[in-house]
């Protein structure tokens, strides 16, 4: 290995400088005065993992919902004529460039109380009063399966497309029906793909915030809006950083339990 | 369409199929005997693979039926057709053993789990694959894996089987194995089966018929000796074997005056003034015969058990001469004279 690290300095010293740093400054805070009160009122006090079982449903649910509507999504890409798979690589991408500030505005636009959804609803006569749609846990979880859909459907979308077209053709020839295919063939020739997006769209859940900030209006309360809370209004840095690092592991805790998993599955 | 005496196994009328502008299959009709080998035989691009992807279900045709033991599966999907296919790459299951990739098309027929057990076995034990049963296909070579392939295609008992050019990635000596092995295999169990194939010497070796195919119809459908010895045409006569074609017409009885002046004495009852083909295959010529060819050798090849020799003969002819390898071989440049009988040449 003489393989030099000089190409890669820059980008190492900003890392160091802007991240690790800054990371390591803030885990700091949350041990200041030589005392872990902070950690014990993170994970002792009843409201505060409350918030964080909160997260956790909330991540758990977007996953489950983003791979509901992601593995077909995927599948239909990977398996499609080139122009349809174009058609729905720029529908899933487009989302990816926007900014997320739109398109948690534009949310706010279809799904509040004289939104776009509503008043559609009513003039049908469907509905007579509005659903609640935002600032509640709705709300929530469609913003956010709205924005983390493209990282489900992008592993998905390769995971099928590495199958052989020919095998589930044999499979057809011997005589499995089509769900027999999916199942037998698809679900376990593609459980990578399914794992990576899972794993991904789980752990960014795990931080988010503009999304929940605006969408759930403050009644809806993750873990990445609680640490703003406390950094913006109540000025308790510490207590923000104690809770920085409660995420931070956690989040770790599942990359670390995913790898070993993902690792005996290749070892299998 | 009565099954009486000998009925046709498989079954295929009119069938027709193109892709936009490009006619694939040009109303094909075919007919193959329980328990008969046919191959289709053609260059890519003939329509040979369109075809067996009708038969197996995954391309429906425009026009035409097929039918299998007298009833007509034109409308039936893949799952149902009850029809065994070893693809050019085998697709084997990469994530299922061979054991479990064998049981398939039984557990998908939900066949009771002893029998599945048992026939799994007997098939295995068949392609003399016994004591593989829980590798995975990779964990295999290619000659293996292809026992699989065969296993797992005729362990369900099927009406039918397909082997699409399943030798091709086989090295030469594995390839003749695998080829005298499936032939075995196919007699023994008295299948009806249809193979694909670009190599007329694999052709020639394992059919009871071939069916010469191009630009998506049948040129010629005959015996293996039929297509070699007697083509119908210029592609058939071109494509399988190596050939001296040459065009014509019919002088006198028994007599071919060539394009180029020359005659050549056949065996032929074509009526004089018909125009003909004329092929002559390289094995055939001696050192002498009743139409002799003077000429100068221009290209000479020694091949172990013959010379391939290249000769330039008057009148612009050139022919391609099969020697047995005796003696020197003749350099380029030298002269000789070869001849062959009436009987050997092939009027079409």
């Amino acid at each position: 290995m003489n393989r030099s690290i000089l190409p890669a300095l820059p980008a190492l010293i900003l890392l160091f400088v802007f991240f690790l740093f800054p990371v390591v400054r803030m885990l700091g805070f949350s041990v200041e005065g030589g005392t872990l009160d902070w950690y014990a009122k993170a994970l002792g006090e009843q409201l505060y993992l409350r918030v964080f079982w909160n997260t956790f449903e909330i991540a758990l649910l977007v996953t489950l919902f983003c791979l509901l509507l992601g593995y077909p999504l995927g599948f239909l890409m990977a398996t499609t004529t080139p122009f349809w798979a174009t058609v729905g690589f720029i529908f899933v991408l487009l989302p990816l460039w926007t900014s997320v500030l739109v398109r948690t505005y534009a949310w706010m636009v279809l799904l509040g109380r004289n939104g776009v959804f509503n008043r559609t609803l009513m003039e049908a006569g469907i509905i007579s009063d509005p659903i609640p749609m935002l600032h509640n846990f709705t709300g929530v979880l469609i913003g956010m399966v709205h924005v983390l859909l493209p990282y489900m459907v992008l592993p998905i979308y390769g995971a099928v497309r590495k199958v052989d077209p020919a095998i589930p053709a044999a499979a057809a020839g011997l005589g499995a029906s089509s769900f027999a295919i999916f199942r037998r063939i698809y679900l376990p020739l593609t459980l990578n793909g399914i794992f990576a997006g899972s794993v991904l769209v789980f752990v960014l859940s795990l931080g988010f915030f503009i999304t929940p900030a605006l969408l759930g209006g403050g009644r809806v309360m993750m873990i990445a809006v609680l640490i703003e809370q406390q950094v913006r209004e109540a000025l308790n840095w510490p207590f923000a950083a104690a809770l920085s690092a409660v995420l931070l592991v956690f989040t770790f805790a599942v990359y670390a339990l995913a790898q070993r998993f993902t690792r005996t599955e290749v070892a299998r | 369409m009565s099954a009486s005496g000998g009925s046709a196994d498989l079954l295929i009328e009119g069938v027709a199929r193109r892709f936009g502008e490009v006619v694939a299959l040009d109303h094909v009709s075919l007919q193959v005997a329980q328990g008969e080998l046919l191959t289709i035989l053609g260059p890519s691009g003939s329509g040979k693979t369109t075809l067996l992807k009708v038969v197996a279900g995954f391309e429906t045709p425009d026009a035409g039926r097929v039918t299998v033991g007298g009833a007509d599966i034109t409308a039936l999907p893949p799952a149902r057709r009850d029809i065994g296919m070893v693809f050019q790459n085998y697709a084997l299951f990469p994530h299922l053993s061979v054991a479990a990739n064998v049981a398939f098309p039984l557990e998908m027929r939900n066949v009771a789990k002893p029998e599945i057990e048992r026939r799994v076995a007997e098939a295995l034990a068949m392609v003399e694959l016994k004591g593989y049963e829980a590798r995975l296909p990779r964990q295999l070579s290619g000659g293996q894996q292809q026992r699989v392939a065969l296993a797992r295609a005729i362990v369900f008992n099927p009406r039918l089987l397909l082997l699409d050019e399943p030798f091709g990635a086989l090295d030469r000596k594995l390839r003749e194995t695998m080829q005298l092995e499936v032939r075995r295999l196919q007699r023994r169990l008295g299948l009806t089966t249809i193979f694909i194939t670009h190599d007329q010497e694999e052709a020639l070796v394992l059919s009871d018929r071939i069916a010469v195919m191009s630009r998506g119809t049948i040129q010629q459908i005959a015996t293996t000796t039929e297509i070699y010895e007697r083509p119908a045409n210029d592609f058939v006569a071109d494509f399988v074997g190596e050939s001296n074609i040459f065009h014509g017409t019919m002088s006198a009885p028994g007599t071919v005056t060539l394009d180029g002046g020359r005659v050549l004495q056949v065996r032929s009852d074509r009526p004089a003034g018909s125009k003909v083909g004329v092929l002559m295959r390289p094995e055939r010529f001696a050192p002498s015969g009743a139409n002799a060819f003077a000429g100068e050798v221009i290209e000479s090849v020694y091949l172990g058990t013959s010379f391939k020799l290249r000769l330039a003969c008057e009148g612009g002819l050139e022919l391609l001469v099969r020697q047995p390898a005796r003696g020197a071989l003749p350099a380029a440049g030298a002269r000789m004279t070869v001849g062959i009988e009436p009987e050997s040449i092939h009027v079409f």
